[in-house]
């Protein structure tokens, strides 16, 4: 298991605390100049923070107290750059055979185990300048893994690519994780590639790790009304909460709103609360309500988008035009009930789905 | 055709040039790692041979060989013989006329690997010695032979600091430049023309050859 807690003031602020178990996938998300790289650096030993203790399978890498500073050398760490910095004057075999261990007479077997798990067996003789992007990241993973490390570290590892390969090579990472048995790190600003990929998700702003979670956790559960901004929440709303006979409620505007985990909140708690675009649901317009749909809400489609079959339709909410409403639905759904901007529609905003964050 | 002549120029560059690869890739290696305040400075202070006059570089370096200056003196008291005047007072001017030859092309070369390079050998479990060797070495070569050719052929063009701090002794300290600007001065305008041509073929050969190779490897670079 890696443990991770940084302290620094200077250069950068770092406030970071993460964990990561073997095994796992724990993707580090935040915006550019967040601080992700930083702490990868600081993992690998090609940075030193001011304060804090890095540890890895019970040994310490790094320990501001106990002066305890491994060189990266030591520390047996796999790390795959953004730009995957092969060296450019070796061919693939041999920038992997540098990275084995000194036993030279199972260079040639190990190599060819290596470049046989990440698919590149017969480019051997190759120089990185005649591989493609994503042949240079497989090399470059290849490389990390010949160290037998005890964490695999991955900045960035998709930039450098087009997204026809980078689709084709997140199987490829999918499928070569479940052979690895080490903690594997992250650091991506793609909400959407870290949610694909990772076990977990630790969400970093301005040096400091916010919340860590399953991406479940952190996309739709976010702790507090910050982090839901930093993890690109759209539908994040103020509102407050009223007793409502045994149970409370959601006061958003002129609507009483269902909530199904109000725990730890008080009646008359002023709150933020946020809500995911495809758990508001479309009400048939062939069935009228007849009162049983769930937080019922009635809004005017201003905006409409369709990408990659999936339809976000912009509902303007209330009696201003200001509180807007996003909903995701399959694009099949909006055309079977031929959506239209301007229409009005009838939609429920799915009590359990609600996640409330105190202001 | 002065081949004794010939003879001290060919030894004299061959040295400079051998002895400048580890001192000019230490400098430039040093250079090339810090950001000390003041870094300007140095690089001034060993690019200075390219600008100023020879004749004020020989000055100084005549002033410092004398017997009476701490270095002039060191080597009097350890060989015996005097700096100035000696095959070796022109071989040590020759690395401190050269150096800025030797150190900006391999400095050029060192500076422009990706400093990811070397954190990757870092990573992949290299020493740093290692991946000097191994890594920052055979990706600097470019600039490395650049800088043997340049300073071979520097030292063998040197005229103004040779004549300043070698006099003109025969087998000793008179290379070819010497030779040829004797052979005009005493009117043997044959002699002169003959050695100038074997200067001229071997600056040119030179050149050719740092010009070619540099524009293999930035076309594999390119790439």
């Amino acid at each position: 298991m890696l443990k991770v807690t940084l302290q620094q003031i200077r250069p950068t602020v770092l406030d970071v605390e993460l964990n990561c178990e073997k095994g796992e996938v724990l993707a580090l998300v935040g915006p550019s100049g967040a601080g992700k790289s930083t702490v990868l650096r600081c993992i690998a030993g090609l940075q030193s923070p001011q304060q804090g203790v890095i540890s890895c399978k019970g040994h310490t890498w790094f320990d501001s107290d106990a002066k305890v500073k491994q060189t990266p050398q030591q520390r047996r760490v796999g790390m795959v750059f953004q730009n995957y910095a092969l060296f450019p004057h070796l061919t693939v075999l041999d920038n992997i055979k540098l990275a084995l261990d000194v036993d030279k007479s199972l260079h040639d077997e190990q190599s060819e185990q290596l470049l046989e798990q990440v698919n590149l067996s017969g480019l051997e003789q190759r120089y990185p300048h005649q591989l493609s992007g994503g042949q240079q990241q497989r090399v470059a993973i290849a490389r990390a893994l010949a160290r037998q490390p005890e964490v695999l570290l991955l900045d960035e590892p998709f930039s450098a690519v087009d997204k026809v390969t980078r689709r084709k090579l997140y199987m490829e990472l999918n499928t070569l994780r479940r052979q690895l048995d080490m903690p594997v790190i992250l650091v991506t600003h793609d909400l959407d590639e870290a949610a694909m990929l990772a076990d977990s998700l630790c969400v970093i702003h301005q040096g400091a790790t916010l919340q860590q979670g399953s991406p479940e956790d952190v996309l739709f559960r976010p702790d507090n009304v910050a982090i839901a901004r930093q993890v690109d929440a759209r539908n994040v709303f103020s509102g407050q909460l009223i007793e409502h006979g045994n149970t409370l409620k959601l006061k958003w505007y002129e609507h009483l709103i269902d909530v199904a985990m109000t725990f730890g909140f008080s009646a008359g708690q002023h709150v933020h609360w946020t809500l995911s675009p495809s758990k508001v649901l479309l009400h048939q317009r062939v069935r009228k309500s007849r009162g049983e749909h769930e937080n019922p809400l009635e809004g005017r489609i201003c905006e409409m988008v369709s990408l990659r079959g999936i339809t976000t339709l912009i509902l303007n909410v209330g009696h201003t035009d200001s509180v807007s409403l996003q909903m995701d639905l399959p694009e099949h759904v909006a055309m079977r009930n031929d959506l239209k901007i301007g229409e009005t529609i009838s939609v429920s905003l799915l009590a359990n789905a609600i996640h409330l964050m105190s202001e | 055709m002065d081949w004794q002549a010939f003879e001290v120029s060919m030894s004299l560059a061959l040295l400079t040039c051998l002895s400048l690869l580890p001192i000019g890739l230490a400098i430039a290696y040093f250079l090339a790692k810090s950001n000390f305040v003041g870094r300007g400075f140095v690089e001034a202070i060993i690019t200075l041979p390219l600008v100023l006059p020879p004749t004020v570089l020989g000055y100084f370096l005549l002033v410092g060989m004398d017997s009476n200056s701490f270095l002039g003196g060191l080597f009097v008291s350890v060989t015996g013989q005097s700096l100035a005047f000696s095959f070796v007072g022109l071989w040590f001017a020759s690395i401190i006329y050269s150096l800025p030859f030797a150190v900006q092309p391999m400095l050029r070369s060192l500076e422009s690997i990706a400093p990811e390079i070397r954190e990757a050998a870092w990573c992949s479990g290299l020493s740093k010695w290692k991946t000097f060797f191994k890594v920052e070495l055979p990706l600097a070569w470019p600039g490395i032979i650049t800088a043997m050719v340049l300073s071979f052929s520097h030292t063998l063009g040197e005229f103004g600091v040779v004549l300043m701090i070698g006099g003109n002794i025969a087998g000793e300290t008179r290379t070819l430049s010497i030779a040829i600007y004797d052979s005009v001065v005493s009117f043997e305008h044959q002699q002169a023309q003959s050695m100038s041509l074997i200067l001229l073929a071997i600056a040119l050969v030179t050149i050719t050859t740092v010009y070619t190779f540099n524009r293999k490897q930035s076309r594999v670079a390119a790439l």
